[in-house]
């Protein structure tokens, strides 16, 4: 299973689409760690910049409708290979929510009002994030102080995470 | 209780339900395109599992950059043709036969009303205009369908939309469409099927369907659908004329996909599309969207004419029939993509392709082309765009360019007026 504890880089803006996670003109690549450069280069975000925010970070938090646009799966991997392994969202376009728990990583969907609260609480503090998986369960820290915040997953995401992703899972079962 | 027809369609093809809401289904197609698709090979490969689950129901073709425009592109290109051959793929499309996916694939006959299909492509829910369940997917759930032919689904819920009504001269099913997302917003259907029905389908070709189906994803839908109805059968006669004694009866067959009368639906919404007015997209969201009367002095650089939503035969007659005589503006570029080689042949023939010339357009050979910014036709910073495709996004044609999404009428008019502008096919009732 992939690790799911890191700093958080926090994304105050809806209906980010694949586009801006990774740009089509990188689906040439071959390999997904040669998208690495690219993460999230053509997001348009007020004071966001890809050079300082992406690196040192290794989760997302952010509004709804995450990953709205195009079914590449290079969108997922190009946060995987610059170390994010989870997004917590308010929610997500299907594909790419798919495509995240496909790959054995974690596209989180929390209410709106604890969205909120996540942004009005912890936007300008220095915030580490662990997602326990099992146990459905956010543990936030920041300033010294821990908050834990539970979350709904279904059995069958929960399942594709522990087996590594869904080529791993299909091929026990199918 | 009475089935939609997705809950039939996951019925008849059920695997296994490991968990409530989750249906494993067995899949009729897998689509591939050389964009998503090598890499779900290569890791095939690197997995000791280079194999496909039926040659025959797997389709690929090279359509998002070919020719192809380096050497990394050439690289995609190379590693399709070669697993095609490996695999005995026979319906695989390279260079000279190739064509933009979503058209060439129902153009070849590969859809049928009741099948299940993906592709690594979120446009993918164009086939639902044959009364599919099609479905755009990543590249992990593609290597699942390549290797077993099957692929996991949530609950099909459906939203009904009923388009009633009859367009208004130059009012066409891209602005419908428009319309409709405009009203459901980008993720008004996230995880529902949105069912096309209403006077206003019934009386739309296989081609309109298609571009409303096209462009249900940007409402975030998993799939578009239609009910297979005598238009569909007229379309795949030729395919299936072998199979039935008559269209007749091949509907009555396929009729098995319709939906129920009491089928249930989470959401029900009634468009009267003799109320709309040609719609342009403007910022960069699909669901940001407005009459065309209201922009109309929006200069451009460049109108792109083609792509999986509007790079069909008929989309091409509309723009030459307003295009014929005349020429674009000095301060514009346009192209022109006819969608697939046939496409292409029937523009020859038709002459719509000299008209296109005439007029001061470029023609390109099939391909997706500019829509997506990543072989020809790039937009350069600050640059608009007024295009017939499906996707407005910052960047979407290029980096820092602005693109405005509209009907192929709208962007012929537009292309000649060097502005945003309704073609002369709309009499605006307010003005």
């Amino acid at each position: 299973m992939k690790e799911f504890k890191g700093k958080v880089l926090f994304l105050d803006k809806s209906d980010i689409n694949t586009d801006e996670i990774i740009p089509a003109k990188y689906l040439t690549e071959n390999t997904k760690e040669a998208l690495k450069p690219y993460l999230m280069e053509d997001l348009k975000l007020n004071g966001f910049s890809p050079e300082n925010d992406i690196e040192n970070n290794s989760i997302v938090i952010t509004r709804a409708n995450f990953g709205c646009g195009s079914s590449r799966e290079h969108a997922p991997w190009a946060l995987e290979v610059n170390g994010y392994n989870v997004v917590i969202a308010q929610s997500f376009a299907r594909i790419f929510q798919q495509n995240m728990f496909n790959c054995g990583m974690a596209a989180i969907e929390l209410p709106q009002k604890t969205i909120d609260h996540l942004f009005d609480t912890y936007l300008s503090k220095e915030t580490i994030v662990e997602v326990d998986i099992k146990n459905c369960i956010i543990l936030i820290e920041a300033d010294g102080k821990k908050e834990e915040i539970g979350f709904e997953i279904s059995e069958f995401d929960q399942e594709l995470i522990f087996a590594g992703g869904w080529v791993e899972y299909a091929d026990k079962n199918y | 209780m009475g089935k939609t027809i997705v809950e039939k369609i996951f019925e008849s093809h059920l695997v296994d339900k490991p968990y409530k809401g989750i249906n494993i289904l067995k899949l009729d197609r897998v689509f591939c395109h050389e964009i998503t698709t090598p890499i779900a090979i290569s890791d095939l490969i690197a997995k000791g599992k280079d194999r496909v689950f039926d040659p025959d129901k797997i389709k690929a073709v090279i359509d998002h950059v070919t020719p192809a425009k380096d050497s990394k592109t050439a690289l995609q290109g190379k590693i399709m043709r070669e697993w095609a051959r490996r695999q005995g793929i026979k319906d695989f499309f390279d260079i000279g036969q190739n064509g933009v996916c979503h058209a060439l694939f129902p153009e070849k006959g590969f859809v049928m009303p009741g099948h299940t299909i993906i592709m690594g492509d979120s446009h993918t829910c164009t086939h639902g205009a044959f009364g599919a369940f099609a479905a755009g997917v990543g590249t992990t759930d593609l290597e699942v369908g390549i290797l077993k032919g099957v692929c996991a689904f949530k609950d099909a819920l459906t939203i009904k939309i009923e388009l009633k009504g009859k367009f208004a001269k130059g009012v066409f099913a891209k602005d419908a469409i428009l319309h409709v997302i405009r009203e459901l917003s980008v993720n008004g259907a996230t995880n529902r099927v949105i069912e096309f029905t209403g006077d206003a389908v019934r009386h739309m070709s296989m081609e309109e369907r298609m571009t409303i189906c096209n462009m249900a994803v940007e409402a975030g839908a998993t799939s578009g659908i239609c009910a297979p109805d005598m238009v569909t059968m007229d379309y795949l006669w030729k395919f299936i004329k072998d199979d039935y004694k008559s269209k007749q009866e091949a509907l009555e067959k396929f009729s098995e996909f319709c939906p129920d009368e009491d089928a249930e639906y989470v959401d029900h919404f009634i468009f009267d599309v003799s109320e709309l007015e040609p719609l342009v997209t403007q910022g960069y969201k699909p669901d940001n969207v407005i009459e065309i009367s209201r922009i109309e002095e929006t200069k451009v650089d460049q109108v792109y004419i083609g792509s999986c939503t509007n790079g069909r035969i008929e989309d091409l007659r509309i723009a030459a029939q307003i295009l014929e005589n005349k020429h674009i503006a000095d301060s514009v570029r346009a192209i022109v993509s006819p969608a697939t080689p046939e496409i292409f042949n029937k523009a020859l023939q038709e002459g719509l392709i000299k008209i296109f010339m005439d007029a001061g357009f470029c023609v390109t050979n099939p391909t997706c082309g500019a829509c997506l910014g990543m072989s020809n036709g790039v937009l350069a910073p600050d640059e608009v765009a007024a295009a017939t495709t499906n996707r407005n996004f910052f960047g979407r044609m290029g980096k820092g360019g602005m693109v405005h999404l509209m009907s192929p009428a709208s962007a012929a008019a537009t292309s000649i007026a060097g502005k945003i502008a309704n073609s002369e096919l709309f009499e605006n009732k307010g003005a």
